[in-house]
C-alpha cells in the first residue's frame, strides 16, 4: 500500500542509539535496548499505513498500525513526515482512540417525529427515505424564475453545512451532488 | 497561506498575532524553535499570555478587538521611520498609484456611504486610469493622491498615546514590537505572521488581516521565504473544502456562484473576468471562462454541450446581493424557510454563534441528515436541555460515517500541501466513508427522478456520476475528475494551462490540475529532496498552484531576476537558460525587467494593494469598536462599530454594549488537548481526563472583585445565554488600562457540550453573538460582553409558608 524508505524498525534503531547516549550519559546504565524491544514487540508484525492528523491544519504524518485481522493496535507519528517529524500534539497521538472506541457510531439511526428515541434502521431504507424527503423539499420550494422572471433554478428549502472533516474528493462530490440539487444555502467550518 | 508551515523556520522575525500557535498548531512550533535555534526573534501578541507566550521574546498584551489600532500604529511608526522597503513598495505595491479625486475619509466614514442600507457606494474608491486605461501612477510617491501619501495620511492619527489608550497596551510595548518587526525591512531579513481565529472572529476580521498585508507589503515581507501571510487554519482541510467550493458565494477554485442578472454563461464571463490593458499585468484570472467551462463539463459531462452552454442554466442562481452565509442561513432557519437540512460532518448546535438559536431554528425543520463518526449535540438536539421531543416535529436520520484512518483519500493543510491518506482499517459497524455515503444518496435521488420526473429533472439526470469501479465507489475516479480530463484524447490533464473554454477539457477544480496526471497521484508522493535548501520540498505531496510551495514569489527577486536576499534565495532567473531556477514560479515569465511582467499575477493590476478598494468596508483598514465593547465612543472617530456590518434585529438576538449588567470583555478560545465543538475529542479517553470540563479564566484582580476563588464554580453569562462553569484564576489575565478605565478580560473554550461527558459543561457559542464582518460573516466570538459571578449553591429549602395579605 505505501513504501517507505526508512522502516519503523530501521528507525527504531536509529532512535534507540541516539536515546541509549542520553541514557547512559544520565544514568550510567543503558535501558534503551529493552524498551526498544518492548516497542517492537507492541507492533511485531503490524501493516503500516501512513495517514495525515485529522485535527488541525499543520498535517502531521501519522503512522497506523493495524494486526492480522486487520484491527488498529497503534497509531504514532510518522518519523520520515517533513513537517512533523514523527511528532504529534495530545490529540494526534490520540488518533489510535478513534479508531478503538465503544462510543463510535456504528449504526443506521432514525428519530421519527415527536419520537422520544431513536430507532435502528438499514442504509437502504435511511437512503430511500432520505432521497424520497430531498424530492418532496426540492419540488416543493424550487424556483424556476425569480420575481424578475430571470431563471434562477433553485432550491430554496434545502440548506447544508459541511465539511472541512471530508477528504478533498468528498468535498468535491458533495459540492457537485449539492449544486445540482439547487441548494444555494450550502455553508461549512471555514465559515465560523 | 501564502508560505508553508516548515517556511517558519526561514523567518528572522515571527509575530503571532491572533492566534496561539503552541497550544493549537503545536507541532508547527518545531519550525518557530526552529527559527528561534538561528536567532529569530519570536514575538506574541494576546490578550492573554499563553504557552506560546512563554516561549516569545516580546510578549505584549493588547485588548480584544483593538487589532487594526495596534498594527495601525505599526504603519505609522514604518513610514515616521522610514522603516519599509523602497524598492518593493514602489515596484510591487499600488503606492504609486493614483487614487480617484472623490475618495475621501472623514471621522470614521469613507466617502460613498449609505446609513439607510449601512453600506458603501464603492465606485469613489476607484484608481484613476490614463487614455490607454492603464492605472496612473506617480512613481516618485510625492502626488497627494497617490495611494502612498493617503495610506500616510491615514495613519497618522494612529499615533503611540492614541493607540496605546485604545488597546491598553503601554506604549513602550507598542514601540518594542514596531521596532522588532520593522526590521525586516530590510532586504535581506525576511519577518513572518502567523495568525488564526484571533484576527478572523471580529467584525473588522477581514481588515485585522489586511493591515497585516499592507505591513507585509511595506516592508517587502509577501512573495519571499520566511515571509507571507500566513494562516493557521482550525480544521485538517478545511483549506481543501473552501477550495471545494463549500460556501454559498463560490464554487470549486473560487469561481463565483452565478446571480440572477447573468442568465448566459457569456453573461457570466463579462462579469466576472477581469480585465487589465496594462500589457505588463498578467492577470491571471482573465482565465476564468476556460475554468467555468471545464468545471461545467466535470457536473455535466457529454450532457455538457456548446450548444446549451454546458448546463449554466440549470446551476441555481443566486440573487444579486443576497448572502446565504452561515448567519444569515440559520436565521432564515429560525423563520422556518427549510424544510430539510444536511448537517454533514459538523455540529453547528456546538460550533455556531449564538448556537441556542441555532437548536431552536433545528426545531423548525421537518426533516434533518446528520453524518458524523459519533453522536453529536446536533444529531441529538431534539433530547437536548429544555427541549422536548414529543412537541419536535423534525424527521432526524444519524449517519455513521468512517474516521481519517478508515478511508483514502487526500486533504489540504494550510500550506496547500494535499496529502494523500490511505485506509489503515474498516470503519465500525455498518459505518461508511462519507464518499460512499454521498454516492449512494445521489444515485436514490436520482432513481425518484427517473421514476417521476419532478421539478426541473435535467441537473439531476445529467449529472455526471459514474466514480466507480467494480460497482464500488472509487475515490481515484473522483480524484482524476478534479484534475480533469483532455476530451480529445481522453487522457489526464498535466496542468490547468491547457485547459481550454470550448467544451474540448473537462476539470473540477483547476487550482487542484496536476495534482493527478498521467505520472500518477501527486498527493501520495514521498519524496524528500530539498534543491533549495529552502524546506519546501517539491516532491513530498503536492501543493496548489502548480506545486507552488511560496506564492506570488517572483517578488523575492529585482527586476533582473536575482534574488534581493542572497542567504534566501527562492528563485532566480537563469538569463542563458531563459529559465527561472528555484520554486515553480509565479508564473513563468522572464523578470520584469523593464517591460516584464508584474509579480501579484492574481491581481489585475499586478501588484499587492496596500489600497484595497474591494472590500465592503474600506479600501484602507479603520479601528471601530466591537458590536458589543466596553466604551460608549470609540476613540478614533464618530463611528463606534464598524458601519458596514449587518445588525441582526429582534427574535432572539440582542446585544449590549457599556451595559453594567455584563461588564467584562469575553473570547472563545481552544486548548491543545480538544479540537472544535470537541465532537471526536470529548469522546477519547486520553483527551477527556486531560480536559474534562468547562472552565472560565479570570485574572487575579477580577477573582478578587468578585469574591471568586479558585476552583469555585461560576455562572457566566450574555444577552443570549449562560453557563456554568470552574473559575481559573490565573495571571495568565490582567486587566487593561483603556482610556482611564479599567477593563477586565475574561476567556472561555468552546469544546463542550450537553450530551458528553454529562458534567463537562455547555458550549461557550450559546453565549456569542450573531453578528459578522461584513466581508465574510465571520462571526464576532473573540470580542463580546459578558459577566461572571460566582454560584451560590443554596441548598433546596421548603418555601416559607408567607401570610396573605
Amino acid at each position: 500500500m505505501t513504501s517507505m524508505k526508512i522502516t519503523r524498525r530501521t528507525f527504531l534503531k536509529v532512535s534507540g542509539a541516539t536515546a541509549a547516549g542520553t541514557i547512559m550519559g544520565g544514568l550510567g546504565f543503558d535501558l534503551s535496548p529493552a524498551e526498544v524491544y518492548a516497542q517492537e514487540l507492541r507492533i511485531k508484525g503490524a501493516k503500516e499505513t501512513t495517514s495525515i492528523c485529522c485535527y488541525c491544519s499543520v498535517g502531521c504524518g501519522i503512522i497506523v498500525h493495524t494486526d492480522a485481522k486487520g484491527k488498529v493496535i497503534n497509531a504514532e507519528g510518522d518519523p520520515d513526515h517533513p513537517i512533523s517529524e514523527g511528532a504529534l500534539c495530545a490529540k494526534g497521538a490520540s488518533s489510535y482512540q478513534i479508531a478503538v472506541n465503544p462510543h463510535r457510531l456504528q449504526k443506521v439511526l432514525y428519530r421519527a417525529p415527536y419520537s422520544s428515541t431513536w430507532k435502528e434502521v438499514k442504509w437502504e431504507w435511511a437512503l430511500e427515505k432520505i432521497a424520497a424527503n430531498i424530492k418532496k423539499s426540492r419540488d416543493a420550494s424550487f424556483m424556476e424564475k425569480n420575481a424578475a422572471g430571470q431563471v434562477v433554478n433553485r432550491t430554496n428549502g434545502i440548506a447544508s453545512v459541511g465539511s472541512a472533516a471530508m477528504d478533498n474528493e468528498e468535498c468535491w462530490l458533495y459540492s457537485k451532488m449539492l449544486r445540482a440539487l439547487g441548494l444555494i444555502y450550502v455553508e461549512h467550518q471555514a465559515r465560523i | 497561506m501564502t508560505n508553508h508551515y516548515i517556511d517558519f523556520r526561514n523567518a528572522d522575525v515571527i509575530l503571532n498575532m491572533g492566534s496561539n500557535v503552541a497550544e493549537n498548531h503545536p507541532v508547527s512550533f518545531k519550525w518557530i524553535q526552529a527559527a528561534k535555534d538561528k536567532g529569530a526573534l519570536f514575538i506574541h501578541v494576546d490578550p492573554r499570555f499563553t504557552r506560546t507566550s512563554t516561549k516569545a521574546d516580546i510578549f505584549v498584551r493588547l485588548r480584544s478587538g483593538t487589532d487594526i489600532a495596534f498594527l495601525g500604529g505599526m504603519i505609522k511608526y514604518l513610514i515616521d521611520n522610514n522603516m519599509y522597503d523602497e524598492f518593493y513598495v514602489k515596484n510591487y505595491t499600488n503606492a504609486s498609484f493614483i487614487v480617484n479625486p472623490k475618495y475621501g475619509f472623514n471621522d470614521g466614514l469613507f466617502s460613498g456611504y449609505d446609513s439607510t442600507k449601512r453600506s458603501y457606494d464603492k465606485s469613489t474608491w476607484a484608481l484613476e486610469k490614463d487614455e490607454q486605461g492603464i492605472p496612473k501612477r506617480d512613481m516618485t510617491l510625492q502626488d497627494p493622491r497617490c495611494v502612498f501619501q493617503l495610506l500616510k495620511n491615514h495613519y497618522s492619527r494612529y499615533a503611540l498615546d492614541k493607540v496605546s489608550q485604545i488597546t491598553g497596551t503601554p506604549t513602550a510595548d507598542l514601540e518594542k514590537v514596531y521596532k522588532a518587526y520593522g526590521s525586516t525591512y530590510a532586504p535581506d531579513k525576511a519577518g513572518t505572521v502567523l495568525y488564526a481565529m484571533g484576527w478572523t472572529q471580529h467584525t473588522v476580521g477581514v481588515q485585522n488581516i489586511r493591515t497585516m498585508a499592507i505591513i507585509q507589503d511595506l516592508l517587502g515581507n509577501m512573495g519571499i521565504a520566511g515571509g507571507g501571510i500566513n494562516a493557521l487554519r482550525g480544521e485538517s482541510n478545511v483549506q481543501g473544502s473552501t477550495d471545494a467550493g463549500l460556501l454559498y458565494h463560490i464554487w470549486p477554485a473560487y469561481l463565483p456562484t452565478p446571480r440572477s442578472p447573468w442568465a448566459t454563461l457569456a453573461d457570466y464571463n463579462k462579469n466576472n473576468t477581469p480585465v487589465s490593458k496594462d500589457p505588463r499585468s498578467v492577470n491571471w484570472w482573465k482565465n476564468r471562462p476556460k475554468y467555468v467551462a471545464s468545471f461545467l463539463k466535470s457536473m455535466f459531462g457529454e450532457k455538457a454541450t456548446k450548444e446549451n452552454d454546458f448546463g449554466y442554466a440549470w446551476m441555481p442562481k443566486l440573487e444579486p446581493g443576497q448572502d446565504a452565509s452561515w448567519l444569515n442561513l440559520f436565521d432564515e432557519m429560525y423563520k422556518g424557510a427549510f424544510t430539510g437540512f444536511f448537517a454533514w460532518g459538523m455540529n453547528p448546535a456546538c460550533s455556531s454563534a449564538h448556537a441556542g438559536k441555532v437548536r431552536q431554528a433545528l426545531t423548525k425543520l421537518d426533516w434533518m441528515v446528520n453524518v458524523n463518526v459519533f453522536d453529536s449535540e446536533t444529531g441529538s438536539f431534539w433530547k437536548g436541555p429544555g427541549m422536548n421531543p414529543k412537541k419536535i416535529k423534525t424527521e432526524v436520520f444519524q449517519l455513521p460515517c468512517a474516521a481519517f484512518l478508515e478511508k483514502e483519500g487526500s486533504i489540504s493543510n494550510s500550506g496547500r500541501w494535499m496529502q494523500w491518506r490511505y485506509k489503515a482499517a474498516n470503519p465500525p459497524g455498518v459505518a461508511l466513508p462519507d464518499g460512499d455515503i454521498i454516492y449512494e444518496l445521489f444515485k436514490k435521488v436520482r432513481a425518484l427522478y427517473e421514476k417521476d420526473k419532478g421539478t426541473l429533472p435535467e441537473p439531476i439526470l445529467n449529472l455526471k456520476w459514474d466514480y466507480e469501479t467494480g460497482g464500488h465507489f472509487d475515490i481515484h475516479k473522483v480524484a482524476k475528475e478534479i484534475n480533469g480530463y483532455d476530451l480529445t484524447t481522453g487522457k489526464l490533464m498535466a496542468n490547468f494551462v491547457g485547459l481550454k473554454d470550448d467544451g474540448t477539457t473537462s476539470c473540477g477544480n483547476w487550482l487542484y490540475s496536476a495534482s493527478y496526471t498521467e505520472a500518477g497521484n501527486m498527493a501520495a508522493r514521498r519524496k524528500k529532496t530539498d534543491p533549495t535548501g529552502l524546506g519546501l520540498y517539491p516532491e513530498w505531496s503536492w501543493c496548489w498552484p502548480l506545486n507552488r510551495r511560496i506564492i506570488y514569489n517572483r517578488a523575492s527577486v529585482d527586476l533582473d531576476g536575482k534574488p534581493r536576499d542572497p542567504k534566501r534565495p527562492l528563485l532566480k532567473w537563469d538569463a542563458e537558460g531563459k529559465k527561472w531556477i528555484g520554486d515553480v514560479p509565479d508564473n513563468a515569465v522572464p523578470p520584469m525587467g523593464t517591460t516584464g511582467a508584474y509579480p501579484f499575477i492574481m491581481k489585475p493590476d499586478g501588484v499587492s494593494s496596500l489600497f484595497g478598494p474591494g472590500l465592503n468596508d474600506g479600501p484602507f483598514p479603520e479601528h471601530y469598536e466591537p458590536l458589543e465593547c466596553p466604551i460608549e465612543k470609540n476613540l478614533m472617530s464618530g463611528q463606534r462599530i464598524n458601519p458596514a456590518i449587518k445588525v441582526f434585529e429582534g427574535g432572539l438576538d440582542a446585544f449590549a454594549t457599556c451595559d453594567p449588567k455584563y461588564p467584562f470583555v469575553c473570547s472563545t478560545y481552544r486548548v491543545t488537548e480538544h479540537w472544535q465543538t470537541g465532537v471526536l475529542t470529548r469522546w477519547l479517553p486520553w483527551l477527556i481526563e486531560a480536559e474534562p470540563q468547562m472552565f472560565c479564566e479570570i485574572s487575579i484582580e477580577l477573582a478578587k472583585l468578585r469574591g471568586i476563588k479558585n476552583g469555585d464554580r461560576v455562572i457566566v453569562q450574555t444577552q443570549r445565554g449562560k453557563l456554568e462553569a470552574v473559575a481559573i484564576v490565573t495571571f495568565r489575565l490582567k486587566p487593561f488600562n483603556v482610556a482611564g478605565q479599567t477593563i477586565h478580560q475574561i476567556g472561555i473554550p468552546w469544546h463542550f457540550g450537553w450530551l458528553h461527558p454529562k458534567d463537562g459543561g455547555e458550549s461557550a457559542n450559546l453565549l456569542t453573538p450573531t453578528v459578522g464582518d461584513p466581508n465574510t460573516m465571520i462571526p464576532e466570538s473573540k470580542a463580546f460582553m459578558a459577566n461572571v459571578s460566582k454560584l451560590t449553591k443554596q441548598p433546596a429549602q421548603p418555601a416559607k409558608k408567607t401570610t396573605k395579605s
